[in-house]
């Protein structure tokens, strides 16, 4: 938000997300756009919303469908939802959805907007697989060709390896370092063992095991029942395990680096389908319609870093101004919400929060701080539920905002470490 | 240089550059149709180009916004004394559009509807256009009406588009789209609606130097085999002939009449178009025709009625999210009609299961309609994401109309009723799908009983057109305007009636069933019942329609009409036993008839004879006996419900019945039947039914005093509605 002229209060209603899906599992069949449409219509329905009062879509997905790239739009031209209803899609990689709230936010805040929704999908089960350069260009030749021979001449200049298809890149186009390789090199860069990285691994499976238990995690999704035949029906996330021990986590081989590796299968979060969606409205909104919203928007920040150096330290940048633009300090924090793109990261964006060094470049005079345990990631996080890149950001703004709710707290905090070196965080708060 | 030329008040014509276009824009009516004074003022106009020498080819064209022509003005039809009066007018038909085949090029411009007469006419233009809006179809539904095209429909339809695909669309009635059309070759282009007038003016101009020549059709092989030689069409006249009998099983003589006509227009020595003239003016006297042209009066009619007898008025409220509770079969069912209709629908069961079953039904209906391409694959997704699965009250508090369609039980129905009355708005209308609790015993239980009434909905729901709307004497009358309006929006025809056990539909409905159960009992064959009723006209007997709507159901609304009416509908002991010995009918796949695994009927199942009273020993009553005993118990409880005041006319009695339980269409349904048959004699027959069935056939003190009285339901001449 600018942080200039009035701004108005932006109340985050309510979330809701489907399941978390293992990518290639009960999702498989489901494009990024179909669940996205699913959780905004059930966003929508839970909360009793007249399309009319909606202004506008705005959403994140990290791999786009090239048929459909705006997917914002295709979610937004659905029946619950008039065809004049704005919206826009936008590209954060992992805090894709961070950004559409953001987005959002800014647009009430600055009173252009009353009524926004924002969230994010993203299904890794249906990623675009691309034709080679080579066999592009002899496609783009023939479609010119004017005649036959044309056409042929532009086929006969294909090599048999043009035909090899390409799979969407999982490395950082200008490094060409995979993201398990920049968490494998955050671990050393910050002296991250590996017997610390299961242990928060396993820490966050027990937590999101205890949220859906005891119900808590639960509350934020809805069933979604798989077409065609509706007989699977996704209640819970699939990832999570009650069951793993530190024994079994120990034994996995390091993925990234065979011999002196530690980020492994068990420490990294997995594939994952899913949809996350969040309701914003102007607090006058909010209370004409009758809502009562879980939570406030206090302030936000986002920040990047050099990729070829901590990938996924970005957080460590924006959290300190996030803080610094809500006026409060690590101590004013009831709760902590990080994205757990690696256990890596996470214990790399915590020693980065207690660092001098850290702080300065973030331009503040001293470090954060040690973060409590005890309020950070109480339910556990990505690495246990599960991470489609574009749903992440909703997924961690609704559960930071229930559960501040729950256990009544004041302010939240939420961070999320992004591919380009990119970073975000936002802070909440409760009336 | 333009001038323009008014005729009379339908038609106007315009000169331009040589070119005439008449435009077609009946004054304060919603469609075109050819009255008697519109037929007069189109021969005019077409006798007036062909006498100006200024004027070098015309187009005809509408001045409605979705509607081209609807076909001829069927209240002309009721002034039709003899066969003679209706071959006389097809004759005027021939003479007019043959002014029209034979003179200056003509150019059709459709847009929207066209039907009928309208289609006829554009059969006798020299080019035609149709634009691609959704509204646009073509088609000859005279068979619907018992008639055929009387304005040689049946002879320039094949010549322009083929036997097979004339025949497909004459005899079934069914309209055609803008696309299949151009397929057809039953017009030469498609065009964007806002270039039609001008595509139109072009071709005339084209057509009138001569730049331009309609090309014959191509055939394709199937019709070079078939359609264009003699014995190719023997056999598809033959094929015709045999599926006409085996949908209307002889009892329809409309599309027999129709293959006459088209056959006689390939025949060497008979004329085709005094053919159809003559066929046109018998079926037009025939009772036939004539109940069914009744029938489309009465729904007319019924369109305009809101079922409240208030003056203002009131407004129907919006109805845009539909709350169902119960995802089961009659649930999903009314999704399936509420999200084509626009509707956002929340549907609650109470557990995932039955809501994934629900959601897949609705999937099912949504699936027919992309396969025949009746929808695009994002209107199928849209319809599908419209309606959603709940196992809790979310999403019901913006509902604007809940449906509970829950087991029949009233407390269970009183349980739901006050969960939904403390989630939703309270503007919120609640209506109950129940088939046989009264209303007013279920509203009792309502903190808001003037918004809560009964809408019976008819399995399946996507398929049957009847709604019949319960009210109660508390209603607020804008509840039952909303409830009216909102059941014609999901495509039904809504009948209201006033609350009393089972209603219309299911009170009519019990004692035919039970003289059916009688007979089972005496001892008479499951298909000799069957096939007398189905030989009267009804789409199933009624022991295949008591297995196909459940014995468990069927028993349940005979009991409740039983204790309500007693000796008269005492139940019978067939199906009593037959249920306890567990057999459900279809949905249990053992019932009066055998099923397949995959559900589908087979034959009687004789082993149900050792359940009965007589055993494997059977007797027989004669059909005409058969029909007497289960059809005259519906006539006259249908007197007695308007006696009663359910039925607030005779006319809602006759289309309940065709519509709602397939009493059969070309008969009118239960009054029109009546006077067609007599007062008196229907009271005579019923009397002496009595006297075999005692309790059973009293006749109704209305229909006895009419039978003195020598009255009717409906009048003898004129509109009947």
């Amino acid at each position: 938000m600018p942080s200039s002229g009035t701004l108005r209060r932006v109340a985050i209603v309510t979330g809701v997300r489907t399941p978390f899906s293992k990518a290639g599992t009960l999702f498989k069949s489901l494009s990024a756009i179909e669940l996205g449409r699913l959780c905004v219509a059930e966003l929508m329905q839970r909360t009793n919303l007249n399309g009319t009062d909606v202004d506008a879509i705005v959403f994140g997905t990290v791999v786009q469908n090239v048929q459909a790239p705006n997917i914002a739009r295709e979610v937004s031209l659905m029946p619950l939802l008039p065809k004049g209803v704005d919206a826009w899609s936008v590209s954060r990689a992992c805090a894709s959805a961070n950004q559409a709230i953001a987005d959002a936010a800014d647009q009430i805040a600055l009173g252009h907007m009353d009524c926004v929704i924002a969230g994010g999908a993203e299904s890794l089960s249906n990623v675009p697989i691309l034709h080679s350069r080579g066999f592009t260009d002899v496609l783009m030749a023939a479609n010119k060709a004017k005649n036959i021979s044309q056409k042929i001449s532009a086929f006969s200049r294909m090599r048999p390896k043009d035909l090899v298809p390409v799979a969407p890149a999982i490395s950082e186009p200008t490094t060409g370092e995979t993201m398990g390789q920049s968490a494998e090199k955050m671990a050393k860069l910050n002296a991250i063992s590996r017997e610390e990285q299961d242990e928060f691994a396993l820490r966050s499976h027990r937590l999101a095991a205890a949220g859906l238990r005891d119900g808590r995690l639960s509350a934020e999704m809805f069933p979604v029942y798989v077409p065609p035949k509706y007989e699977k029906i996704a209640t819970t996330d699939n990832g999570v395990r009650d069951d793993s021990t530190l024994e079994q986590l120990a034994a996995l081989k390091p993925v990234f680096d065979k011999r002196y590796g530690s980020v492994t299968a068990g420490n990294a979060s997995p594939l994952t389908d899913g949809a996350g969606a969040v309701l914003l409205m102007s607090e006058d909104k909010a209370n004409a319609l009758g809502y009562k919203p879980v939570a406030y928007i206090r302030s936000y920040a986002s920040a990047a870093l050099d990729p070829g150096e901590q990938l996924l330290q970005a957080p460590v940048l924006a959290a300190p101004k996030a803080l610094a633009r809500a006026g409060l300090t690590l101590r004013d924090l009831d709760l902590i919400e990080m994205h757990e793109a690696f256990a890596s990261q996470v214990l790399s964006n915590l020693r980065g929060f207690e660092s001098q060094a850290w702080a300065e470049r973030a331009g503040v005079s001293k470090p954060l701080g040690e973060v409590d345990r005890a309020k950070l990631n109480v339910m556990g996080g990505s690495l246990s539920i599960g991470h489609p890149f574009g749903a992440t950001g909703a997924r961690v703004t609704t559960t930071l905002s229930n559960e501040l709710a729950r256990r009544g707290g004041q302010f939240g905090m939420l961070t999320v470490c992004a591919a380009g070196g990119l970073g975000f965080a936002m802070v909440i708060e409760r009336v | 240089m333009t001038t323009s030329v008014p005729t009379q008040h339908a038609l106007t014509m315009q000169v331009e550059n040589g070119i005439a276009v008449l435009t077609f824009d009946a004054p304060g009516a919603p469609v075109n149709v050819f009255t008697v004074p519109a037929q007069a003022e189109l021969r005019e106009a077409f006798s007036a180009i062909q006498r100006d020498p200024t004027i070098r080819a015309a187009v005809i064209i509408s001045g409605k916004r979705d509607n081209f022509i609807a076909g001829a003005d069927i209240e002309a039809f009721l002034d039709f004394r003899t066969a003679e009066d209706a071959e006389r007018s097809s004759r005027d038909g021939h003479a007019a559009f043959d002014a029209v085949a034979n003179g200056k090029p003509v150019v059709c411009a459709i847009n929207g509807g066209c039907l009928g007469g309208g289609t006829e006419l554009a059969l006798a233009c020299h080019w035609r256009i149709a634009t691609d809006a959704p509204k646009t179809s073509i088609g000859l539904p005279e068979v619907q009406l018992g008639l055929i095209p009387g304005a040689g429909g049946t002879q320039r339809l094949p010549a322009l588009v083929g036997l097979q695909a004339a025949l497909d669309m004459i005899l079934t009635g069914k309209n055609v789209r803008a696309k299949k059309a151009l397929q057809l070759g039953l017009v030469d282009e498609m065009v964007h609606p806002s270039i039609l007038r001008r595509v139109a003016v072009q071709r005339a101009v084209e057509l009138a130097n001569g730049s331009r020549r309609r090309e014959p059709r191509k055939h394709g092989a199937g019709e070079l085999l078939l359609d264009e030689n003699p014995i190719g069409r023997a056999i598809v006249f033959r094929k015709a002939k045999e599926g006409v009998l085996a949908k209307t099983k002889g009892l329809f003589p409309a599309p027999l009449a129709a293959l006459d006509a088209v056959a006689a227009g390939y025949s060497s020595d008979g004329d085709g178009y005094q053919t159809e003239a003559r066929l046109f003016g018998e079926l037009a006297m025939t009772p036939e025709s004539q109940e069914l042209v009744f029938l489309f009066f009465a729904t007319t009619a019924l369109k305009r009625d809101m079922g409240v007898e208030v003056t203002p008025l009131p407004k129907p409220l919006a109805i845009s999210k539909l709350g169902i509770l119960g995802a089961g079969f009659m649930g999903a069912g009314i999704a399936s009609v509420a999200s084509p209709a626009g509707s956002i629908v929340r549907m609650k069961d109470a557990d995932t299961a039955r809501v994934a079953k629900g959601l897949a039904a609705v999937r099912e209906v949504m699936r027919d309609k992309l396969v025949r391409k009746q929808i695009t694959r994002t209107q199928f997704d849209d319809l599908l994401l419209a309606v959603s699965g709940t196992t809790d009250y979310t999403g019901f508090g913006n509902a604007d109309l809940v449906i509970e369609a829950v087991f029949e039980d009233l407390q269970v129905k009183h349980q739901v009723l006050r969960e939904i009355e403390s989630v939703v708005p309270s503007r919120a209308i609640i209506a109950s799908n129940t088939s046989t609790i009264p209303i007013g015993r279920i509203a009792s239980a309502s903190a808001r009983p003037e918004r809560v009434l009964g809408m019976h909905f008819f399995s399946p729901v996507h398929k049957m057109p009847l709604l019949e709307l319960i009210t109660h004497e508390g209603n607020d009358p804008q509840v039952v305007v909303s409830a009216v309006t909102y059941g014609r929006k999901l495509g039904k025809t809504v009948i209201v009636v006033r609350d009393g056990p089972g209603f219309f539909a299911n009170r009519v409905l019990s004692p035919y069933v039970n003289a059916a159960g009688l007979l089972l009992d005496e001892g008479v064959a499951i298909d000799a019942i069957d096939d007398a009723l189905v030989k009267f006209g009804f789409p199933v007997g009624p022991i295949t329609l008591v297995d196909e709507v459940g014995l468990d159901v069927a028993t349940k609304a005979g009991a409740i009409v039983a204790e309500a009416f007693g000796a008269r509908m005492a139940p019978n002991e067939s199906l009593q036993r037959v249920i306890k010995a567990g057999r459900l009918g279809r949905k249990g796949k053992r019932g009066f008839y055998m099923y397949d695994d995959a559900g589908k009927k087979g034959g009687v199942d004789s082993s149900v004879y050792d359940l009965l009273p007589t055993g494997q020993r059977r007797t027989t009553v004669a059909a005409a006996r058969i029909v007497q005993r289960c059809a005259y118990a519906m006539l006259n409880e249908s007197v007695l419900c308007l006696e009663d005041g359910i039925l607030r006319t005779a006319r809602d009695g006759d289309i309940g019945a065709v519509f709602g339980i397939g009493f059969p269409a070309f008969r009118g349904g239960p009054f029109r039947y009546i006077d067609r048959v007599g007062a008196a004699a229907v009271v005579s027959t019923l009397d002496e039914l009595e006297r075999e069935f005692p309790g059973r056939y009293e006749a109704a003190a209305s229909l006895r005093e009419m039978a003195e009285q020598g009255e009717r339901f409906y009048p003898a001449t004129g509109k009947p509605v």
